[in-house]
């Protein structure tokens, strides 16, 4: 007779489930179809630009609003400004602080940041229009400088390099709710914003559920 | 970060454009006249019918998003006032470029980089993500800024400007055109993740494309292992360029700016990154001048398709209301439709089946007296949680913070904070004249200004 799986008895079946059960523990931190490649450094790095707040992941180099005036007024200027009041419709870089409450809020695309090292991510990520990614670290490190310059956040010969940049406190830090982002969803109402829906009133009628049994 | 291809020929034209705009001139589109009509020719030869195309007789185009806001990216939208059922084609899917650029990536060249916070960081060419596993899930996808007033704001302008260029566009187009659903093919996010390996302490992904501008989004890892696709096509074929071909995130439920096109990088790490699309663009700022950041979810939303402002009612009689409904959060349970300005609401009909965060298309019998009224509609979602009316929206947004402000000081406050990029889900109103024409009755009763 060959040999198949019902044949075997009930008891080593059992052991089978526990040493797969067991097995699948273990599956769940290896690589299940071992597709994809490991990347290069070179590969890594050409892609490990952006920067958070901590700045860990900006580069070697520095410069000042001194420098970042002259850079700002052949490369910028153009399209944000003299000094940096935006030429509709592209945007104001600097000031509004305080506006923020009023009915005509100003919101600057600088001044409103949360941390500055934003500045330098977008600058490097999306600046200048049709020329990004020519721009230098030390060049970068300048515009920036210029900017929070403008925007009365730093002195304009204060130097901004990978140490002082992530240490600079935004005017408008501690503007933005909720003070740390959700990074889990709430058991009753999801992920942010649930502000857009109005609460459940106690005398409310169910929603007819029945008729359209949720697919997917 | 010069990486792909950018169209360099275009760059002088584009900045002629640009610099044109600057000074006051438009340079969009004219309307529905300019585009490309893709037809299939009277005579078709065998070639002709390889790749199909739609009748002559059939005109109903993306219209482009009009105003100064196109000067900073490209910009179509959908035609609402002409969908059927809940598929939007592809051709006819709404799209938001935060640039000037329309990427052209060859798929032989392009891969697909995790790295970071993982045990083994990966690199995936297409071949490979074609191989894994894959699904295929009916989602909507919604622009943040749909529905919103500084939309309003533009068309009205543009109206004003160029009444002829506009005068086939329509709100329910220039409004609320920022959405469309497809049926999304790909692998799973988690299953990546699981390849690589995520590391203790991980818990949010910075997703980046390889357009121009790397556009680089930070989202919790809970909602990646949850639902997200990492997708490569759409409604049964590949995904069109301007949809992010060959490779896109599609981030189920949560507003449009989430779901990174030409998807490129994917890093796992601990915080968020705090990108200039996440901090100076996309927070809402609060009556009280904090902002929220990090808004994700769509709230309930339904919109009546047919009547609306693209329509003129022919006569007294029979006519089906039909519209849609989504909810970036579980599926739609109900819609109610009100034919007399919100006094009675009665259920509308949903087409079954109906798929989790993706349109749902209701539909409701009416016999139209000739007299003049404003119907309405509004959805539940197997939560329980209702679509509001403006003035509720604008309550709760206040509100919620600011008890001292009465309804109408929030309204006001409402208006003016057009630089908000809102998550805007209000009850839309559509008027019927005696006449049979059908207007807006909800933004136009706001003091707007151009």
């Amino acid at each position: 007779m060959r040999y198949t799986a019902l044949s075997t008895s009930r008891s080593s079946f059992r052991l089978l489930a526990i040493v797969l059960l067991a097995f699948g523990v273990a599956a769940a931190q290896s690589p299940t179809y071992k597709l994809g490649r490991t990347p290069t450094d070179t590969e890594i790095r050409a892609w490990d630009h952006a920067v958070g707040p901590d700045g860990k992941e900006l580069p070697a180099g520095s410069g000042s609003a001194v420098e970042g005036a002259k850079i700002y007024a052949t490369k910028c200027s153009f399209c944000h400004g003299k000094n940096a009041e935006g030429i509709f419709p592209f945007p104001r870089l600097a000031g509004g602080v305080g506006t923020y409450n009023t009915p005509n809020p100003i919101r600057s695309s600088a001044a409103y940041l949360p941390f500055a090292t934003t500045i330098w991510d977008f600058i490097n990520r999306a600046m200048p229009r049709e020329a990004e990614g020519t721009l230098n670290p030390d060049e970068i490190y300048a515009l920036t400088a210029f900017i929070l310059f403008k925007n009365g956040t730093i002195k304009e010969t204060d130097v901004l390099d990978r140490k002082t940049l992530p240490e600079i406190v935004m005017p408008n830090r501690y503007g933005f709710f909720p003070d740390t982002p959700q990074s889990e969803p709430d058991k009753d109402r999801g992920w942010l914003p649930y502000w857009n829906q109005v609460p459940i009133k106690k005398d409310a009628k169910p929603a007819s559920s029945e008729r359209a049994p949720a697919a997917q | 970060m010069n990486s792909n291809n950018p169209d360099r020929r275009g760059f002088l034209k584009r900045s002629a454009a640009l610099a044109g705009l600057a000074v006051g001139a438009i340079p969009f589109a004219k309307g529905k006249a300019h585009a490309a009509e893709i037809q299939m020719p009277d005579d078709p030869t065998i070639e002709d019918l390889s790749y199909g195309a739609r009748s002559r007789y059939e005109t109903t185009n993306r219209v482009h998003s009009v105003g100064a806001l196109n000067a900073n990216g490209l910009r179509n939208l959908t035609p609402l006032q002409d969908t059927m059922g809940v598929i939007t084609p592809a051709a006819l899917h709404f799209l938001v470029l935060r640039e000037q650029h329309l990427p052209n990536i060859d798929p032989r060249e392009h891969t697909l980089l995790i790295h970071g916070m993982v045990d083994r960081p990966l690199i995936f060419t297409m071949e490979e993500l074609h191989r894994l596993p894959s699904v295929s899930r009916i989602h909507f996808l919604e622009c943040t800024g749909n529905s919103g007033l500084m939309h309003y704001k533009s068309y009205l302008a543009d109206k004003k400007r160029s009444p002829e260029l506009t005068k086939d566009i329509h709100i329910i187009q220039a409004l609320h055109g920022r959405t469309s659903c497809s049926e999304w093919t790909g692998v799973p996010l988690s299953l990546l993740l699981q390849e690589a390996g995520v590391q203790k302490g991980a818990k949010w992904i910075v997703a980046e494309g390889n357009d121009t501008e790397h556009h680089a989004k930070s989202m919790p890892l809970e909602k990646c292992l949850d639902d997200v696709i990492v997708a490569y096509g759409q409604n049964g074929e590949a995904l069109r360029r301007e949809q992010g071909y060959p490779l896109r995130l599609i981030v189920p439920g949560w507003q449009g700016v989430n779901n990174v096109k030409y998807l490129r990088n994917i890093k796992v790490v601990d915080k968020p990154y705090y990108f200039q699309s996440e901090t100076s663009a996309y927070t809402n700022l609060r009556p009280d001048g904090k902002a929220t950041i990090y808004e994700s979810q769509v709230g309930p939303k339904s919109l009546i398709t047919f009547p609306c402002d693209a329509h003129h009612l022919k006569e007294p009689g029979y006519y089906q209301i039909t519209g849609l409904a989504w909810c970036g959060r579980g599926a739609i349970s109900r819609v109610e439709v009100s034919t007399d300005n919100g006094k009675t609401w009665k259920d509308a009909v949903l087409q079954t089946p109906v798929f989790r965060k993706a349109h749902t298309r209701f539909r409701f019998d009416w016999h139209w007296n000739g007299s003049e009224t404003v119907i309405m509609s509004r959805c539940t979602n197997e939560f329980g949680d209702i679509q509001p009316t403006m003035l509720e929206l604008a309550q709760l947004w206040g509100n919620n913070r600011e008890p001292h402000l009465s309804g109408e000081a929030v309204e006001r406050f409402w208006e003016s904070a057009n630089i908000s990029e809102f998550l805007n889900n209000p009850i839309q109103l559509w008027k019927i004249g005696q006449d049979g024409s059908v207007t807006d009755a909800l933004y136009s009763t706001f003091n707007v200004k151009v």
